[in-house]
């Protein structure tokens, strides 16, 4: 029974529950931003199982592969594979099972949707992990579509079609990811160095990684205010999201300004706050 | 920071974020704006204090910044209620941070706590009194006089974080720090119940 609850322990954590969780409301957000009568529960607790199932899929997958380096790193070398906590065997039919489990459900709900949610799992696996992410720092830009994906698929679901709409609430995640990422690749610099993996720290310097984290923090909050318009969101939760799109905006210039590495973990923690906070805003349209 | 402040202080930014998607009734364009500021502050800045801790009050872009609500509220409630005032109440809002800011990145020292203290002081006064008065003149439901008392509880707040600065605490940095998450919450509390009322 404790060995079932310590595998199970492990599993969990090959999922990266928080970042699965995250990117399942995107999705869930962008389902519920077309509005009743497509928002049925029993729609929604399908998006919610497949998105859920192709997501942690796709994670454990990316966990596969990465052991090599994730060994490497005093960050992730505590992961479950390189730990030793579970084989790379079974994280492997893990990974396939819940992601012929997501996509399979997913093409049944609807073949749109479907070919999106497989698209986001080639994108992640095979496109950033795989084939860039040991090569080039851009690898999180180029991947990071992957995480643009679930929205896409989302909207796609609820509307019929790809529309610039969900176009605008990808782009808002992609343009969100380098906020969310580079601000940890600044504070695991040398982690990252060790284990072979370029990234735009190490590449091209901090200060540089800085400009590039408050541009696209701009980018994503010019880009979830321009979804939110779209979408036609009532002007009290507008207001709202303006706000928050403002204290995104102010850290990542006073972490320009007045660099620090306690303000570059703040502005991780706010980032994904704020992705939240926008989603959890774009779903409210729908009551 | 314990838990339990942490929780304060969500619950803190939750009320502030009620507060922004309902806007106050009848407050024009520009008073709307003066209130989103200072409503908006409060809720950026309770989530900021559960990222960075209390360690973020020594910062002292936060007590520029921080003067937002003060000055935010009080000239928002001038906009709303006398509007003939609202020009000379915007001039003075602006000034009043701007000495704050210059002072506090200039001067520093005797002449940076008299900004605080006057800004934080007339804000204050307005903010505690106008929606007792406009209470008694039969210009606002009994109501809206929480505001005031709201108003009352932001200036103990400035008051305490204001001596703390300048190294003359009215109580113990220890004991401010305990209070500060339950003071904020019971303080936007009162602003939301008192704007509920209109």
């Amino acid at each position: 029974m404790s060995s079932l609850k310590t595998r199970l322990r492990a599993y969990w954590t090959l999922i990266k529950s928080l970042q699965t969780g995250l990117l399942l409301i995107t999705g869930l957000a962008a389902y519920m931003s077309a509005r009743c009568p497509v928002t049925t529960w029993e729609t929604l607790l399908a998006v919610t199982a497949t998105l859920f199932l192709a997501i942690s899929g796709s994670t454990v997958l990316n966990m596969v592969y990465d052991r090599d380096i994730d060994a490497k790193m005093k960050r992730a070398c505590m992961r479950p594979l390189p730990a030793g906590k579970a084989s790379a065997r079974e994280a492997l039919a893990l990974g396939l099972v819940l992601s012929i489990a997501g996509i399979g459900g997913a093409l049944l709900m609807n073949p749109l949707y479907g070919a999106v949610v497989f698209a986001g799992l080639f994108f992640d696996v095979v496109v950033y992990t795989i084939w860039l992410k040991r090569r080039t720092p851009y690898s999180i830009i180029i991947g990071g579509w992957a995480g643009g994906m679930p929205a896409l698929a989302g909207r796609a679901l609820a509307v019929g079609a790809i529309d610039p709409l969900g176009i605008l609430l990808a782009l808002a995640v992609l343009l969100w990811i380098p906020t969310h990422i580079m601000t940890y690749n600044i504070k695991y610099v040398d982690d990252y160095a060790r284990a072979g993996v370029p990234t735009f720290p190490s590449v091209y310097g901090i200060r540089a990684t800085r400009v590039i984290i408050t541009l696209s923090s701009v980018g994503a909050a010019i880009a979830v205010m321009l979804a939110a318009i779209g979408i036609g969101m009532d002007w009290g939760l507008l207001r709202l999201l303006v706000v928050l799109s403002g204290g995104l905006l102010a850290l990542a210039a006073a972490s320009m300004w007045r660099p620090s590495e306690r303000l570059n973990l703040g502005l991780f923690k706010y980032a994904s706050v704020y992705m939240l906070g926008s989603m959890l805003l774009l779903a409210a349209e729908a009551f | 920071m314990k838990q339990f402040d942490r929780a304060l202080l969500l619950i803190t930014g939750l009320l502030a974020a009620y507060q922004i998607v309902v806007g106050v009734k009848g407050a024009d364009a520009l008073a709307g704006l003066g209130y989103l500021t200072a409503f908006g502050v409060l809720l950026v800045a309770g989530l900021l204090l559960i990222i960075f801790g209390f360690e973020i009050l020594a910062s002292p872009i936060v007590v520029v910044v921080a003067a937002l609500i003060p000055l935010g509220l009080a000239f928002g409630l001038v906009a709303h209620y006398f509007a003939a005032f609202e020009m000379i109440a915007l001039g003075a809002a602006i000034i009043g941070l701007l000495a704050i800011a210059v002072t506090r990145f200039g001067a520093r020292g005797a002449l940076a706590t008299m900004a605080l203290a006057v800004v934080h002081g007339v804000a204050g006064i307005l903010i505690f009194g106008l929606p007792i008065v406009l209470w008694l003149r039969g210009s606002a439901p009994p109501g809206f006089a929480l505001v005031g008392g709201g108003g009352a509880l932001i200036g103990l707040g400035g008051l305490l974080l204001s001596f703390l600065k300048v190294g003359k605490p009215i109580l113990a940095q220890e004991t401010i720090l305990r209070v500060l998450p339950g003071l904020l919450l019971l303080m936007t509390a009162s602003f939301v119940a008192g704007f509920a009322a209109l």
